[in-house]
């Protein structure tokens, strides 16, 4: 079997990013001679950081967020999960795509659109309640082991995916290896300031796989929305910080 | 219904809360007659454990009568009587298919904490903290619970409560320990900690075949319900432990060393000192792992470690050297309860084992708080608080006794 590998580039600041980044580098060294002191050393280091950052073209942003980037400067995102049940059941569940919204949480439909299903409408949702379509079609379609879409010219966000379907070893299932590369308005700060509103691509897709394992093997996800406890004013706020974290 | 309520670093309270609902179609709710409170409870008390929220309801050690089950629950029936084993199973997954339900990778409704701690997320467990799902606990009138037909244990006829609620959790932890001990004919088994799992790992340890037992603690009381047991018994504070486990062993060292203490051991020195002064940081070191260092040191070339104490995050100064050099094997982990119900059933139903002869307070749910004092410092010879969440206080039995 082959597996295609995506290029990451050493390099994941976009041009744009460095010289921000630069930038604000070197207007906190000035700050920090001014200031002197303490608070002037540490204004200074954190500005010999985002410089050297910038010049070696690993963003501080990235770093931080754990963004990855192509060659060609897209996002890339790559997860894996294994659930435990037959390639053909998830190669099949996968396949018809009207079903990848039931697990994927920022999707909000899938409509495919002529008869061999290959070409596809999809609506997602965007930060701040905002959300982008695009036409995408089936590059490859290798039952049981592999499908690969791309999304067609006219996209907000151009896009491409695959996922590989491997048996695991010792009857434990399949697994499934999903890469998805994308290329978010305004580059990797785009992608930053998703992050930032809670929005991570990478994170979302582990979730996603997540609740796709659940929804397979168990059949719904657990849940403890609702359940009484002591709670009174601010401390809801607290577990809600928790429960923020969870993948429902 | 009322309910024991986690409000911050050494407060736990009784509350009026509103009744569990049936939130999935596996759910049931369970009226619950017993419950109890754990060692690994006193972790939560004293805010060791990480992500615990004010206002969360307390308790992993419960059973009661099945008052309610949701549309898709099969095996189990409303009147059903059940011990709720305190990990989440979905029974659906690699890991619960093979036993290690406590392992369990579905039921951890907020599993990511779990991962950024410790990498993977184990089962969700009830009562028991946000990075195990923050599901509600049991020492409450009434419970939610989940996956009702992977998880409650129906109780046999003509076992009271007593006998078999520490099914849960305590029983099969000790069991499971002394089971991670892979004990042989002509073992001696040594175990550091004489509170509860301390206990059954001992009762344990012989129905498994242990030849000798040499259980560890300071409390008399708790010494003394070792021996009961047929243990050999040493203080700590007295008694140079090192030096006498390898004298009573000739000079061999014990073939396995439990660790039934867990991540706030006491222990008098520098190095006591040094991880009790970290510890208060919650950041420096979060375990205070005396007794572990110490099970490494004592324990024999080629043995085995076993560890059903509670650590939450990090320990400093484990001797690695030692562990190498001297080829030990380490076991441990949350309890699998599942895999040991039906067994552990069997050696109660034929009267080998006695679970109820740990309890030393029987409680109403109202003195929760005060169970909570005395199981920690153990005052008036604490050894197990058993709670009645529908007892009247009023017309209780006095405190302490039988």
């Amino acid at each position: 079997m082959t597996t295609q590998t995506e290029q990451v580039s050493p390099q994941n600041s976009s041009p744009a990013e460095r010289l921000l980044f630069g930038g604000l580098g070197v207007g906190l060294i000035l700050l920090s001679l001014r200031q002197g002191g303490q608070s002037g050393i540490l204004l200074g280091t954190g500005g010999a950081l985002l410089i050297s950052g910038a010049a070696l073209g690993r963003s501080v942003g990235s770093a931080v967020t754990r963004v990855q980037r192509t060659e060609d400067d897209n996002i890339i995102v790559q997860r894996a999960v294994t659930i435990g049940k037959p390639v053909d059941e998830i190669y099949t569940f996968w396949r018809n795509f009207e079903n990848l919204p039931h697990f994927m949480s920022h999707l909000e439909s899938v409509r495919v659109q002529d008869g061999d299903g290959r070409r596809s409408h999809w609506v997602a949702k965007a930060p701040l309640g905002t959300s982008v379509e695009w036409d995408a079609e089936i590059t490859e379609d290798e039952p049981g082991r592999r499908i690969a879409w791309r999304s067609l010219e006219g996209a907000t966000v151009p896009n491409e995916g695959h996922v590989d379907f491997r048996p695991a070893p010792g009857n434990r299932g399949t697994e499934l290896h999903v890469s998805i590369t994308y290329r978010p308005p305004g580059g990797t700060l785009g992608a930053v300031v998703a992050r930032i509103l809670g929005e991570e691509p990478g994170e979302q897709v582990g979730d996603d796989l997540r609740r796709l394992k659940r929804r397979l093997e168990v059949g719904q996800e657990p849940t403890t929305e609702g359940q009484p406890s002591g709670r009174k004013g601010a401390m809801k706020a607290e577990a809600k910080m928790y429960d923020n974290r969870r993948t429902t | 219904m009322k309910a024991v309520v986690w409000n911050g670093i050494n407060r736990v309270s009784v509350e009026r809360v509103p009744d569990p609902e049936l939130l999935q179609p596996t759910d049931a709710i369970v009226r619950v007659t017993a419950t109890a409170i754990c060692g690994s409870d006193l972790h939560l008390l004293d805010g060791y454990v990480p992500s615990m929220v004010h206002g969360d309801i307390l308790g992993h050690e419960f059973m009661g009568e099945v008052v309610e089950v949701g549309p898709e629950v099969r095996r189990v029936k409303v009147g059903d009587r059940v011990v709720v084993p305190f990990p989440i199973a979905c029974g659906k997954c690699w890991y619960c298919e093979h036993g290690l339900t406590s392992l369990c990778d579905n039921s951890n409704p907020n599993p990511k904490l779990a991962e950024a701690l410790w990498g993977y997320s184990p089962a969700g467990l009830y009562g028991y903290s946000h990075i195990t799902g923050g599901y509600a606990g049991g020492q409450a009138q009434f419970a939610r619970t989940v996956y009702a037909d992977e998880n409650l244990y129906k109780v046999p006829e003509g076992l009271t409560d007593e006998q078999v609620l520490f099914l849960t959790d305590i029983f099969p932890t000790g069991y499971m320990a002394a089971e991670n001990c892979n004990i042989h004919p002509g073992d001696v088994v040594a175990v550091f900690g004489c509170g509860p799992v301390g206990q059954f790992a001992i009762r344990s340890a012989f129905l498994l075949g242990a030849e000798r037992v040499i259980a560890i603690d300071r409390f008399p009381e708790r010494l003394d319900l070792a021996r009961q047991a047929g243990a050999e018994t040493l203080n700590y504070e007295t008694d140079p432990v090192f030096e006498r486990l390898k004298e009573m062993t000739g000079g061999r060292g014990p073939d396995s060393v439990m660790d039934a203490v867990g991540l706030e051991a006491h222990a008098g020195g520098p190095g006591g000192l040094a991880d009790a002064v970290k510890q208060t940081t919650r950041v420096l070191e979060s375990d205070r792992p005396h007794a572990f260092r110490a099970a490494i040191m004592a324990c024999r070339k080629g043995g085995t470690v076993s560890v059903p104490g509670v650590y939450g995050g990090l320990a400093d100064k484990i001797p690695l050297g030692a562990f190498v050099n001297k080829g030990l094997t380490m076991k441990t982990g949350q309890t699998h309860v599942h895999r040991y119900l039906d067994r552990l059933t069997g050696h109660i139903q034929r009267g080998e084992i006695d679970p109820s002869v740990i309890i030393t307070h029987r409680l109403s749910i109202d003195e929760a708080p005060h169970g909570y004092q005395i199981f920690k410092h153990k005052h008036e010879g604490c050894i197990k608080c058993v709670l009645d969440p529908w007892a009247d206080p009023e017309d209780h039995e006095p405190v302490g006794t039988k």
